[in-house]
């Protein structure tokens, strides 16, 4: 079966700034039909610029993409730009970290997911507000058809991280892109929304791209792990082979910096160094800088995606 | 050589220590912070949100105190109570044995108390040089220039940053990490006794976020520091302190030794609390969501037992007693549940109550 998503090289580099900045460089990736993939990586490496590409959100003044964007069948990068706004919402949606900004504070709930759905489909306003109760139901709102005229700021986070999935949900997209859906929120509400997400996606056969830098986040739910370092993934697997064996150095001391596998007051491993400046990236691997593997090939050569094992892959020249 | 170990060996020797290792660094009694909404809400009746309830607890010398809760539980505003950087409505905070603003003025009690905040780059000024954001404290409390100078060029060494390539930089130059040593830098330009972390190391990236765990460890045993250390970060809090108190609308759940009070947890939202954090095992994810419902809002908290509208184990007496903090059965640590000395146990992780 064909991927539902297939990206082949993908570029950004945002022009705005005195430096050209390269957020994404050559990023390749395959999400199955009704799969979870993760990409886990920390700030700036590149994980919501690659999200955002996909809907084509990067203003067009300021930013150049290259590369191929598949997303069920539809070139994402050959599409008009008046075509893209039938594809938002339809086929791909995204819900985004900050539920109490992504959402328009004047409208009430009820308002802003009737609206999407009369955009897309031509339906009776009194058929849309039904759809609207049922998916409040679906997310588990409590007492839903009061919800529905509440207004986002009457909601708690939760409540509102429910009502933007519900949002994104309205038009029955075969796609879910989430931008850390759950790094706003405490962690007692964070796995009652994974969890619904993990059902949501089981029971409508969604695929997800879910960007997180926690990795007990991406364990939670993802099926396959994509870790990013400055705008390239080093290592992609399924959630098994990416936390039981990483190979990847960068994967490795990520892994390895865990407070939660150190004892009381044993010192932690970490990776020295911080993330490298996407204006001015280093020659050869990115993460050669910091990595404690590295020689002067290192610093030459860019790596490309290795196999390792079946599906398990990592850019690292050493190995 | 002789061989002793007390608490801290450098609190022992600090020329401002007074009742010993002992006495506590900081004794909060009976702390209260209510905040009245400024207009009137829909129905008329001003809606008073009840921050702090409430609370007391002491601060051992050289020990690390966590803080963990849901946001809404009063963390925030019980170490801003500690700081006096707002009043407390009642409640008494003594620092080593002096009551602070009567026995001990405010202004030597913030020089011996100091505090890092979530935020690196907004409590930075954003036009000082991260010398004069470091050098500015000890001047305004009347060091010499030159040496206030000195000082924070040592301070920069301490926290890992070359003073010859960052003391003339800004703020806005440097990465969040960066930015946050530079902040731990100038908390500790008054070589203070006390250091309240407020989500200090929560903004960071991981492999940053182990670097500044590593330097805090090791800067508690270079200057001999106590440590308020506030997070909701599980298991960071679960690494980092020796005891931890546990919040729940603006009055403690429980409060114990640390290890224990992880492994063993006695009040049911401690269970549900520690069972919410992501399971690191991709053989065994987290099925079912220990607690359901959002925390509830601090404007009208339940009558009672704060938590007993979500507690799967609450019965008749839980909404009409507020319980008190009472020693667990195994004595190494305190919670505020009426049920805790059952002999039914309660279950681990609690069981959520479906709703549909």
């Amino acid at each position: 079966m064909r991927p539902i998503i297939e990206i082949e090289n993908l570029h950004v580099t945002f022009t705005g700034r005195d430096k050209p900045v390269a957020a994404v460089n050559d990023v390749s990736l395959q999400v199955e039909q009704g799969s979870v993939l993760v990409l886990l990586g920390e700030s700036g490496s590149g994980k919501s610029v690659t999200l955002r590409s996909l809907l084509r959100l990067h203003p067009e003044k300021s930013s150049t993409v290259t590369g191929r964007i598949v997303v069920d069948g539809h070139d994402i990068m050959a599409l008009d730009k008046s075509e893209m706004p039938a594809l938002r919402g339809k086929t791909i949606s995204m819900i985004f970290q900050e539920p109490m900004l992504a959402l328009d504070p004047v409208y009430t709930l009820g308002q802003q997911i009737i609206e999407t759905i009369l955009c897309h489909e031509h339906v009776s306003p009194q058929q849309a507000r039904k759809r609207a109760l049922e998916l409040f139901e679906r997310v588990q709102i409590p007492s839903p058809e009061r919800r529905l005229d509440a207004y986002p700021n009457e909601m708690s986070g939760g409540m509102c991280q429910r009502a933007m999935i519900a949002l994104a949900l309205a038009c029955n997209p075969r796609i879910l892109l989430a931008d850390e859906p759950t790094t706003a929120l405490d962690a007692t509400v964070q796995i009652q929304i994974l969890l619904l997400l993990k059902q949501l996606q089981t029971e409508l056969g969604l695929s997800i791209i879910l960007v997180t830098h926690d990795i007990g986040v991406a364990v939670e739910i993802a099926d396959r792990i994509a870790v990013m370092y400055a705008g390239r993934i080093v290592e992609t697997g399924t959630v098994k082979q990416v936390i039981n064996n990483p190979c990847h150095p960068y994967t490795k001391g990520l892994l390895s910096s865990r407070v939660e596998r150190a004892g009381k007051g044993e010192r932690l491993t970490t990776i020295s160094g911080s993330p490298p400046d996407l204006a001015s990236l280093p020659q050869g691997c990115a993460f050669a800088p910091r990595c404690p593997l590295a020689n002067a090939d290192c610093r030459k050569t860019t790596p490309v995606l290795k196999m390792i094992d079946q599906g398990h892959h990592a850019a690292c020249l050493q190995l | 050589m002789t061989h002793f170990e007390p608490i801290s060996p450098l609190s022992v020797l600090d020329p401002r220590d007074r009742g010993g290792p002992v006495q506590p660094l900081l004794t909060i009694q009976g702390l209260k912070k209510y905040f009245h909404s400024a207009g009137n809400s829909w129905f008329g009746a001003q809606s008073v949100v009840r921050a702090v309830d409430d609370i007391s607890f002491v601060i051992h010398k050289g020990e690390t105190l966590g803080v963990v809760g849901e946001s809404g539980c009063g963390k925030s505003t019980t170490a801003r109570l500690l700081m006096h950087l707002i009043k407390p409505d009642q409640g008494e905070i003594i620092f080593d044995g002096e009551k602070v603003g009567i026995d001990i003025p405010l202004t030597e009690f913030r020089r011996q108390v100091q505090m890092v905040f979530q935020d690196s780059y907004a409590s930075l000024n954003p036009r000082l040089t991260i010398e004069d954001t470091i050098s500015f404290g000890p001047r305004i409390h009347g060091m010499y220039e030159s040496k206030a100078r000195l000082i924070s060029h040592d301070l920069l060494a301490r926290v890992g940053l070359d003073p010859s390539r960052f003391a003339g930089r800004y703020p806005h130059e440097l990465s969040g990490g960066q930015r946050q040593r530079i902040n731990i830098a100038r908390a500790l330009a008054f070589n203070p006794r006390l250091l309240i972390l407020d989500e200090a190391v929560s903004a960071l990236d991981k492999s940053v976020e182990a670097q500044v765990l590593n330097l805090l460890q090791d800067l508690k045993e270079d200057f001999g520091l106590t440590y308020l250390f506030i997070s909701h970060d599980l298991n960071v809090v679960r690494y980092m302190v020796d005891r931890v108190m546990v919040m729940y609308l603006g009055s403690i759940a429980e409060i114990g030794d640390g290890e224990t009070v992880f492994s063993t947890p006695v009040h049911p939202y401690t269970k549900a609390l520690l069972a919410s954090m992501p399971s690191m095992d991709p053989d065994q994810p987290t099925r079912e969501a220990p607690l359901s419902g959002d925390p509830p809002n601090p404007i009208n908290p339940p009558s009672g037992c704060r938590f007993h509208p979500r507690c799967i184990m609450a019965e008749a007496a839980c909404s009409q007693k507020r319980p008190a903090l009472e020693t667990t059965r195994h004595k190494k640590s305190m919670a505020a549940c009426l049920l805790q000395n059952r002999d039914t146990p309660i279950p681990f992780p609690p069981i959520k109550v479906s709703g549909q």
